[in-house]
């Protein structure tokens, strides 16, 4: 079986105008949102308290709500966990909030409703720690693109490195714009995400690149459009059959993997997309127009280490 | 292609085959199971025999009984089992053991003393508590600069030179010994410096008196708050390892410069081990004041020079002397006696100069009584959320001195719960520095099982769309693909296992996501070779120049999943230090596998044929 028997002839950078735009308007997009809708922080980052209890019996959430007021629990979000019996209550920072305690109680406060209430997850986080989780997490963010960079610098020609770099950060704001639109909870497994997006998002790119690399030393008379049309369609089964095969497996994880991983496989799913839409139309397209030309590619000697080449 | 060295597929061979025997006492599951220990002894065989013959006496038999570290575990076949055994032994030898409920894995014997065992579960899998305490590095300087001011007085008393006060500046880091004149300090100072030989002091004159300074230095006060980080690591072990709290693996961890992380598997309610953890009790034994009337002292608030007051338990006054006979930390040993004939009581052992001071003390004062104070420390935030020390300083015994004593006795007064409680703290030491907790997560053991079922499923039904997809679109290379790849999951298995790497829930899912990273690797290698085909070059080139080609490709796609990964490695947190660990190691696993496992199967299957006309791809 083959997607494409014939090598596709899709006229990928006469079109770049369009993708262009498409890609602006996702990017701004998120920008919007995120300064708009702002992300639905979690605990990890936020501080405060998360109690989750399972009942035998579908509750009545707004009659929780009141039952916690009552006695005395301010301020608590209280919501639905995947399943309708699971409940998960929200508290703000609390200095004096003990974790053993604030799950008991709120365990004694909900068996009033249903006396076969479980305690199932208490989670404290302090506010101060909080915060620095959140640094943290930025931190990472922060030291693996950088790190990838110098890696692209240093593995492609500059134009062919620009390109890359900006499919590296397209990605990963295409997925803290989904967070922001669904707000589905943004917490450490969501950094978890967005990293594995970043490491996952170039390789495509490079793959095409390599090609490209291949292609202009090996067809000397096409024009470097050509070369990156070319090389783009020879690769482009390969590309959607690998993202097809990964995004089975995400999607798996969404379906079965229950509301933990939620956040964590949703944002796997629009990252791998975004990841494919920018390798094929945008990383290369960027490089033409940066003034790539096929001479860039002869010159440089390959930096393909040589010794590992021997492997398989 | 016939030139493919056979010495890749011994290799890959080999390597599948240590996999596979690394791997495999994950098969087994696990029992539930208890775990005996005994206050201060380890369990002998004997032991292991009378407990087997007493459960056999109520009709339970255990599957298996062993004593690991001095700690004896029985498993299980049921939880019903597990339960009447525990009220059995619990009913028959109550004061002897502490039992803990816990998991007990299948391995057989063989295989545990090969060090083989299967990959341990987080938290969010079994179900446990996740504590993060705070250590407070200023308050440790603060303690030390106390001790130090205790020591001058000590030694300004012991040489008999009078002095105007000792004063501790904690913003300033400083004790401050005033003198009344120009001999008090000469003999002062030689006091001081007899007894702290290598400290730095420097002289100085406060309102035209002299006076002598001690000033800590930058770098003592950073070792000071190391050193109080390191100690109080040791120091949670030690209560978290001690038999009267019946915790089973509790791992005990610093989390940057000044955190401790603390992992207690399998509890459930965390609230008696936090009392225990953050708490600072220790002993202190002064001579009473007979001389004076403490409920006139008590009365009208004054006391005499010399002395405190005291409250014992039932409210009642005391004065005892200020000056300290032996201090907490002088106790080198401390254990619970339920049953003395005096009722319950602990057992206490001084070290040297504890026993010295000790001996001289009860020389001198036969006849005269001997006051122990309980004093409890324990860190609070008041209603503005800033945090108070409180301390509570309670004479729970006066006894007479009845004969000379110096490095054991026994101390009555105690009640059963404290006295164990106090056993404990005693025996493990003092916090060097209070702890505030920052932290907790607390999963139930249903949850734990929910997630376990949960990203079982995920990671079947995910990996068998792969399966499935790979074996279509790809044919017999698309089953050597699979092969890859269930490879690359018993590889990976097999390194958790041996590393000892908890696999966590957000682990789970990387494994997946490792899976369908994988793929990626052979459909590159395929695609190229289809590519050849394509272009008219023979089955075997098409091969070789397959996997040749790819290799560079595949070698930079894994590079900057590497880098991600290496990142979150080093972010340490929990749930992502589980992901990132399984995303690093699948990496290697995976491009192992797909790239060179793949390659010697290829070989194994086309390798013999002597003319090779299709590929089925």
């Amino acid at each position: 079986m083959e997607f494409f028997h014939k090598v596709t002839r899709f006229p990928f950078m006469n079109t770049r105008k369009v993708w262009y735009g498409l890609s602006a308007v996702l990017i701004l997009g998120s920008f919007v949102l995120v300064a708009v809708r702002h992300l639905n922080l979690g605990v990890d980052f936020t501080g405060g308290v998360v109690v989750e209890t399972n009942f035998t019996q579908p509750p009545n959430i707004e009659s929780l709500r009141e039952a916690l007021a009552q006695a005395g629990v301010g301020g608590a979000q209280v919501q639905a966990f995947g399943s309708s019996r699971d409940i998960l209550v929200r508290l703000p920072p609390d200095p004096n909030a003990k974790g053993e305690q604030i799950g008991a109680r709120i365990q004694d406060i909900f068996a009033k409703t249903d006396s076969g209430v479980k305690l199932q997850r208490t989670e404290v986080v302090g506010p101060q720690v909080g915060q620095e989780l959140f640094l943290k997490g930025a931190w990472a963010l922060v030291a693996t693109l950088v790190l990838i960079l110098i890696y692209v610098l240093f593995r492609f020609t500059p134009k062919l490195a620009l390109g890359a770099i900006f499919a590296v950060l397209h990605d990963p704001i295409c997925v803290v714009g989904f967070f922001a639109l669904s707000q589905i909870t943004f917490d450490l497994t969501a950094i978890s995400a967005i990293l594995a997006v970043i490491g996952y998002s170039l390789n495509d790119t490079v793959i095409v690149f390599d090609r490209i690399r291949e292609r202009a030393r090996a067809a000397r008379r096409l024009t470097i459009s050509q070369v990156i049309d070319e090389s783009i369609n020879q690769t482009l089964s390969r590309t959607l059959m690998t993202k097809l095969v990964t995004l089975l497996v995400v999607v798996a994880l969404l379906i079965f993997g229950g509301e933990t991983l939620h956040g964590f496989s949703a944002a796997l799913v629009i990252g791998i997309i975004a990841g494919t839409y920018s390798s094929i139309y945008i990383s290369s397209a960027l490089a033409l127009d940066l003034g790539l030309r096929n001479d860039d590619l002869l010159e440089r000697k390959l930096t393909k280490p040589e010794e590992i080449d021997g492997l398989p | 292609m016939s030139g493919y060295p056979r010495w890749k597929i011994v290799l890959v061979a080999v390597v599948l085959l240590v996999g596979i025997l690394l791997a495999l006492p994950n098969l087994y599951g696990e029992d539930n199971a208890l775990q005996l220990a005994r206050d201060r002894a380890a369990i002998v065989d004997a032991d292991r025999v009378s407990v087997l013959k007493l459960l056999e006496d109520k009709g339970i038999t255990p599957n298996g009984a062993f004593i690991d570290q001095g700690r004896l575990t029985l498993r299980f076949s049921s939880k019903q089992d597990q339960l009447k055994a525990r009220d059995v032994i619990g009913d028959a030898r109550h004061d002897e053991f502490t039992i803990a409920l816990s998991q007990a894995s299948k391995v057989p014997e063989w295989m545990r003393n090969l060090g083989l065992a299967p990959v341990k579960l987080g938290l969010d899998l079994r179900g446990g508590v996740y504590l993060v305490y705070q250590v407070d590095i200023q308050g440790a300087v603060k303690q030390l600069l106390d001790h130090d001011e205790q020591d001058f007085r000590a030694s300004l008393r012991n040489a008999h030179v009078t002095y105007q006060d000792v004063r501790v500046d904690y913003a300033l880091n400083r004790v401050r010994v005033l003198f009344r004149d120009a001999d008090a300090f000469d003999k002062g100072k030689a006091a001081i410096l007899a007894d702290n030989r290598n400290m730095v002091l420097t002289d100085t004159t406060v309102d035209g008196a002299p006076a002598l300074d001690l000033v800590l230095t930058p770098e003592l006060i950073r070792e000071r708050q190391t050193s109080a980080v390191q100690q109080n690591i040791i120091i949670l072990r030690n209560r978290l390892n001690s038999p009267e709290l019946a915790v089973s693996e509790p791992q005990v961890a610093q989390e940057g410069v000044d955190r401790i992380a603390i992992q207690l598997p399998g509890l459930q309610n965390s609230a008696e081990v936090k009392k225990i953890l953050g708490k600072t009790a220790t002993l202190e034994f002064r001579m009473v004041d007979e001389s004076n009337n403490p409920l006139e002292a008590a009365a009208t608030g004054r006391v005499p020079l010399g002395s405190k007051l005291y409250y014992t338990r039932n409210k009642q006054p005391v004065l005892l002397k200020r000056d300290v006979v032996v201090t907490g930390d002088q106790l080198t040993d401390a254990s619970f006696q339920p049953n003395t004939q005096d009722g319950a009581a602990v057992s206490v052992g001084l070290d040297s100069r504890g026993a010295a001071k000790m001996l001289k003390n009860t020389q001198e004062n036969i006849g005269h009584l001997m006051a122990v104070v309980f004093i409890d420390r324990s860190r609070e935030k008041n209603a503005q959320g800033v945090d108070v020390d409180r301390t509570t300083e309670e004479v729970i015994n006066q006894a007479t001195i009845r004969g000379v004593f110096s490095n054991n006795f026994q101390i009555t007064g105690v009640n059963p719960i404290e006295g164990r409680e106090l056993a404990l703290l005693l025996r493990a030491g003092g916090l060097a520095a209070p702890l505030t907790p920052v932290e907790e997560r607390a999963i139930g053991p249903s949850l734990g099982q929910d997630n376990i079922d949960k990203g079982r499923d995920a990671m079947v039904y995910g990996m068998l769309a792969a399966f499935i997809f790979m074996a279509i679109y790809f044919k017999v290379f698309g089953l050597i693909a699979d092969m890859a790849l269930a490879a690359n999951v018993v590889l990976l298995t097999a390194l958790l296992s041996y590393f000892g790497a908890a696999l966590t829930l957000p682990g789970i899912a990387a494994v997946v996501l490792t899976v369908g990273m994988a793929v990626d690797a052979n459909i590159l290698i395929y695609e190229r070779i289809r590519e050849e085909l394509r272009n008219g070059v023979s089955p075997r080139a098409a091969i070789s120049a397959g996997f040749d080609h790819a290799w560079s490709a595949i070698f930079d796609s894994n590079i900057t999943a590497l880098i991600a990964g290496v990142v979150l490695w080093s972010f340490g947190s929990g749930a992502i230090r589980g992901f990132a660990v399984v995303l690093v190691l699948g990496i290697f696993t995976s491009v192992f596998t797909s790239v060179m496992g793949s390659r010697a199967l290829v070989q194994v299957i086309y390798g013999g044929k002597r003319k090779l006309e299709r590929l089925s791809i």
